[in-house]
């Protein structure tokens, strides 16, 4: 098996991608930080054996993202997956304020992940099989005030990836939307207020679990689906008010 | 937080917690970072801020990784293993890898790592920080003997090689330099060729010191691992009492036919945990007496003992959060080393002033050190003991006294354990203190790195 993980620098990235190793899969880390995706590709080629192989990638550079997919599969020798891990947080009380940063969010976040996803599940498409995973948010499943910019990115990113489950199903690509919660790294180190944060290890082994069950949407953990069904199901003239 | 350092990379946020180590005392408050990037941890350590202090897995018992009102920098997040020469064993990685993991990874290629404390989850920077010994000293002497470098960062952000050729001066005020020299990013270490994941050798009761110190003489002779367990409750013709643990890596052939299939894969258990803190009570001399008594009971002399490496090396590993059963006063851990002359004189007077204090000790190790290099390096060839004690009403002055005792006669206290020593005996004890100070001074000019140990015992530069 043949696997991309883009955005290959997280704990999360990380530890999904020695699950992958762990069953023989062969790796392709493309990250941003190179020098950290070289890091991270040595480390699991030493931890289980597997080739893996580090290259850069840049979600805002959309004119590389082509190549990219073809190079991957041109290293690797086929391509089965693409596991999307990059998002990020960004400058939230910016954002808010500055439009440009705002925009550069909805890039890192929803944009650059429509434009790499469109051409991988071309590809996938093509070949009839493969399976594409896509890290989203519990922020992606309403607007808050806290990090709604964030947050729009991360739910315009679950309505992408639903309308593209859709369009794969009559193939064989399996296409899974995880919905994260809060997970203990650093977007979560030292911020107020977070609760029921889990370590990455759990919630790398949940995904896992979720993507060997061929599970469309899954929720990690699960207790966040009833939680955010709860949040979700707020009045808005009531939710606005609401501190987080 | 964010705040922009000097080379404009923004620090990863910090967290305000409450930390100790192993033994959970002290516990001081410190802004804690943890960078998952090299970057990040480039942007900590160079920020012109507080005092810092590296931490690993908090491992050290006492003070070591806590920086009171000052940054404490966590590596665990920086744990990649980047290269694995099978030909040499020669591993390079990250300070953040922990024993664990190495066993985990490389026992299975028949590989181990080449010197190992008694529990598995210490990482590489901590346990070279404290330059680790384990039950093969005799043998291997500690972990720098067998690293062949390491990459040191500076305060300001520069990164520096060390090896016994390259920046020697630093490489040796690093190793054993409790992290105040600078952080331990990565290092190359020679991993130890095995044929299988099981101790074979011999279970001796023994029934006093001397005893015991005769059995270590021709055991280490024998073997390359040694170590007793030693009943401190016990006292006249029964000081000492003891039972050592010796061996050596099985080879394939050595092992009963049964394990021979799978010879580096060892059985292994699952691990309870100790859910809470137990109360106070539940240690006290009496069930510390019980407890002695029955590692002594049922132990029985054994000439060709197979033990499962973890078991034999790890054995309060299998108790997850074994330090819980203090309760919440937390314990202090004491370990000493006499020169070899003054050994059994030593190891007498201190056991008999344990068993005479009534203060229990819930576990004592006994353990015969070989050579040694190093500036502030804790082994010399002699005899160690490890003790442990329950924090309660006493126990600082009884341990001055201790201090004392073991100072007269040439000995010293492992700072990797310590919480408790004062400024002057440390000094006394350690007599190339001033030649590490000067090295550190050279290093860190501005004392950029500093922790609660470094200022109780007053190391830093005045």
């Amino acid at each position: 098996m043949k696997v991309l993980i883009l955005g290959g620098t997280s704990p999360i990235a990380r530890l999904l991608a020695i699950k992958f190793a762990s069953i023989g899969a062969h790796l392709y880390i493309a990250s941003r930080d190179e020098a950290e995706g070289e890091r991270i590709a040595h480390d699991i080629q030493i931890r289980s054996g597997v080739p893996v192989i580090a290259g850069k990638f840049d979600a805002t550079d959309f004119a590389s993202h082509a190549e990219l997919i073809e190079r991957a599969g041109k290293e690797l020798g086929g391509l089965d997956g693409v596991v999307l891990c990059f998002g990020t947080l960004g400058d939230e009380d910016k954002a808010q304020i500055d439009a440009n940063e705002a925009l550069a969010t909805i890039h890192q976040n929803f944009t650059g992940a429509v434009s790499i996803l469109t051409i991988a599940a071309h590809k996938l498409e093509a070949q009839g099989t493969g399976f594409i995973v896509v890290i989203g948010s519990v922020a992606g499943d309403r607007g808050r005030k806290r990090n709604y910019v964030y947050g729009s990115a991360k739910g315009a990113l679950h309505l992408f990836v639903q309308g593209l489950r859709a369009r794969l199903s009559k193939t064989k690509v399996h296409v899974m939307t995880v919905i994260l919660g809060t997970v203990d790294t650093r977007m979560t180190w030292g911020r107020e207020g977070t609760l029921f944060t889990v370590a990455p290890e759990r919630a790398a082994d949940l995904i896992f679990e979720a993507w060997r069950k061929k599970r469309d949407v899954v929720y990690v953990p699960s207790f966040w689906r009833p939680i955010m069904a709860v949040v979700r199901a707020i009045p808005e003239r009531f939710f606005k008010h609401a501190s987080f | 937080m964010n705040n922009a350092s000097s080379n404009g990379v923004a620090t990863p946020a910090s967290k305000r917690a409450a930390l100790s180590g192993w033994g959970r005392f002290p516990i001081c408050e410190s802004d804690v970072f943890r960078p998952e990037k090299f970057a990040e941890l480039s942007a900590v350590v160079s920020a012109n801020s507080q005092k810092l202090i590296a931490r690993g897995a908090g491992r050290a018992y006492g003070d070591a990784a806590l920086n009171a009102e000052n940054r404490v920098v966590d590596l665990q997040r920086l744990n990649r293993m980047l290269d694995f020469d099978a030909e040499t064993g020669i591993l390079h990685a990250e300070a953040g890898v922990t024993l664990d993991e190495i066993i985990r990874v490389f026992l299975p290629r028949g590989f181990f790592p080449p010197v190992v404390p008694g529990t598995r989850f210490v990482t590489l920077g901590g346990s070279l920080a404290a330059d680790i010994h384990g039950k093969s000293h005799h043998r291997d002497s500690s972990l720098a003997t067998h690293v062949l470098w390491f990459d040191l960062m500076l305060s300001s952000g520069e990164v520096r090689r060390c090896s016994r050729e390259e920046n020697g001066d630093l490489f040796w005020a690093t190793v054993g330099g409790m992290g105040l020299t600078g952080v331990i990013l990565e290092l190359a270490t020679r991993l130890r060729r095995v044929e299988s994941a099981y101790i074979k050798g011999e279970v001796i009761r023994v029934a006093n010191v001397d005893e015991a110190m005769e059995n270590f003489e021709r055991a280490d002779r024998e073997y390359g691992c040694s170590a007793a367990w030693i009943d401190c409750v016990s006292s006249k013709g029964s000081l000492g009492r003891s039972v050592l643990q010796v061996g050596d890596f099985a080879t394939r052939d050595g092992l009963p036919a049964n394990l021979r299939t799978e010879p580096l894969i060892a059985k292994e258990k699952s691990s309870p945990a100790v859910p809470f803190n137990l109360p106070n009570f539940a240690l006290n001399p009496l069930s510390v007496r019980a407890f002695n008594f029955a590692i002594y009971a049922t132990h029985r002399d054994q000439r060709e003992a197979v033990t499962p490496y973890d078991v034999f090396f790890f054995p309060l590993d299998s108790i997850h959060n074994w330090n819980r059963i203090y309760g919440k006063r937390g314990f202090v851990q004491y370990q000493c080393v006499w020169p070899l002359a003054e050994s059994r004189a030593g190891l007498i007077e201190t056991l008999e002033a344990i068993s005479g204090s009534g203060l229990p000790s819930f576990l004592a190790v006994l353990k015969k050190f070989g050579a040694q290099e190093g500036m502030m390096s804790f082994p010399m060839p002699g005899y160690t003991l490890a003790l442990d004690f329950p924090v309660t009403t006493g126990l600082l002055a009884f341990l001055d006294r201790l201090d004392e005792m073991v100072l007269k006669r040439g000995g010293r206290v492992y700072l990797a354990k310590d919480a408790r020593m004062r400024p002057d005996t440390f000094r006394a004890m350690y007599p190339k203190f001033e030649e590490w100070r000067a090295a550190k001074a050279h290093a860190d000019p501005n004392n950029h790195f500093s922790s609660t140990l470094s200022r109780r015992l007053q190391m830093d530069p005045a």
